[in-house]
């Protein structure tokens, strides 16, 4: 524990500095807690010198009480300064960014005046780059929500399975053109319940995502029958029987380097799960535990997938534990990844 | 030819829908502020209205309200297209009575002129 390290880090004073005051603290106490035992001892005819020695002591612990409380408040003051310019920045490259994508929308249109194959393939890279670039501003301003406590959810009660079901629909044509066969397991009679459907879909959508970007050359995991919760939570999925089976690739089957992708939809007593199977790259052992950091980014990730802001496992794990489920995973580096997430029924 | 009036200060986006719609078939009025838009939407009648939020001298919602408690301009229907996401905003101006709320990063350009058209048909 470099506690100097600590304090340059939040950029405070030594004596604004939580970790440092905490250990004065502690040394205080026991210091003075030892002493005035000896002088209780030494004194005990004269109790006014004790009293006068406990009271000092109390009041320089409360001093610095005092400040452990100001220098928390001031770095809780920072994180939400922190949050709202995110947000503030975030509306203000918003706005232009709009402007962008619509003026390049409508020269792609031909509505203005003829554009040649060339130009349109040159206008198309200007789009897909403002995509991007709108999709992190939406991830970031999630984010500041999240930080500050003020993403609001609004609940309505839906079916969980047609969510995942157009969510594949329309991640058909990237999952086409990354040559990937997605398979959609379904139990029967799957009720119906009651969650914030935009926020979920969001959280599906990152994970699947991630499942098609992050796709190898690696045959299918084996069925492995239980899968042990990486992160948290006591629900220990299992395959289950009388599940009706839609094969939703179009591509054809059996190409050994084919990507592969199995969405089961289940339930697990009083929740609905979502498991996403892939025979991608997998997580490197040592990256798992940070997986759900914001930012973060396995390494072997960035090698072959340089897109990417390290915010979509984040903003999804914020989504389902704010719904009242859990998320966890198990993976291996070169053999694939399953994410699981759940929502409680009632 | 039916009118739809635009009231929104980006410039950049006014010369986009002017070009766009003028394509479509419609006549755009456009207006920089809220306090022009109100004038406007009184005067002209327009058929369609799209409004920001964001806007200098008089926000979006009190456009919205002022727009839904005139007579003349009671009936005209009202598309919000904005950057502001937030569910306050959102349920505010649906309950002040416009159509459509769009939030622009969510939307292509063809999106929001199938909005339009389906708004203009109702």
């Amino acid at each position: 524990m470099n506690i100097a390290k600590q304090c340059r880090k939040y950029n405070l004073d030594l004596w604004q500095c939580p970790q440092f005051l905490f250990l004065v603290l502690g040394i205080v106490i026991i210091v003075s807690s030892i002493t005035i035992y000896f002088i209780g001892i030494h004194y005990s005819q004269d109790p006014e010198i004790v009293a006068f020695i406990v009271l000092m002591i109390s009041g320089f612990l409360i001093i610095i009480s005092y400040s452990i409380i100001k220098s928390f408040e001031k770095l809780a003051e920072v994180a939400r300064m922190k949050s709202e310019f995110v947000g503030i920045v975030s509306h203000q490259i918003g706005a232009p960014l709009s402007n962008l994508k619509w003026a390049v929308d409508l020269l792609i249109s031909g509505k203005i005046d003829q554009v040649s194959e060339k130009q349109t393939a040159y206008l198309q890279i200007l789009r897909e780059n403002s995509r991007r670039m709108e999709d992190m501003i939406s991830d970031l301003l999630i984010v500041s929500k999240i930080e500050t406590d003020n993403l609001p959810f609004k609940v309505e009660k839906a079916s969980f399975v047609e969510l995942v079901r157009s969510l594949i629909s329309r991640s058909q044509p990237l999952i086409n053109a990354s040559n990937i066969e997605i398979k959609l397991e379904v139990e029967d009679d799957l009720p119906e319940i009651v969650f914030d459907f935009q926020k979920v879909e969001q959280a599906a959508d990152n994970i699947l995502n991630n499942a098609i970007r992050y796709i190898g050359e690696a045959d299918m995991p084996k069925e492995t029958g239980n899968i042990v919760p990486k992160e948290t939570g006591n629900i220990v999925p299992k395959e289950t029987g009388n599940i009706g089976e839609t094969n939703v690739s179009s591509e054809a089957d059996n190409i050994k380097s084919k990507g592969k992708i199995k969405v089961i939809l289940r339930r697990e007593a009083n929740f609905l799960c979502l498991e996403v199977k892939d025979n991608g790259i997998g997580i490197p052992e040592d990256d798992q535990k940070y997986i759900f950091q914001k930012f973060f980014r396995a390494s072997n990730a960035s090698k072959i997938q340089a897109q990417g802001s390290g915010l979509g496992l984040y903003i999804a794990k914020s989504i389902i534990e704010k719904s009242g489920g859990k998320i966890y995973f198990v993976s291996k580096e070169d053999q694939g990844s399953t994410f699981v997430f759940t929502l409680p029924v009632e | 030819m039916k009118k739809i009036l635009f009231i929104e200060d980006e410039s950049a986006l006014q010369k986009t829908f002017g070009d766009v719609l003028t394509k479509e078939g419609f006549k755009m009025i456009s207006a920089i502020d809220g306090e022009v838009g109100l004038r406007l939407a009184s005067s002209e009648k327009p058929d369609l209205i799209i409004l920001d939020l964001v806007l200098p001298k008089l926000h979006g919602l009190e456009v919205l309200k002022g727009l839904k408690g005139n007579d003349e301009t009671r009936n005209i229907p009202v598309i919000i297209l904005t950057n502001m996401g937030d569910m306050e905003n959102i349920e505010k101006a649906l309950e002040l009575g416009a159509t459509t709320y769009m939030i622009k990063a969510d939307y292509t350009l063809e999106d929001v002129v199938t909005k339009i058209k389906n708004a203009m048909a109702a």
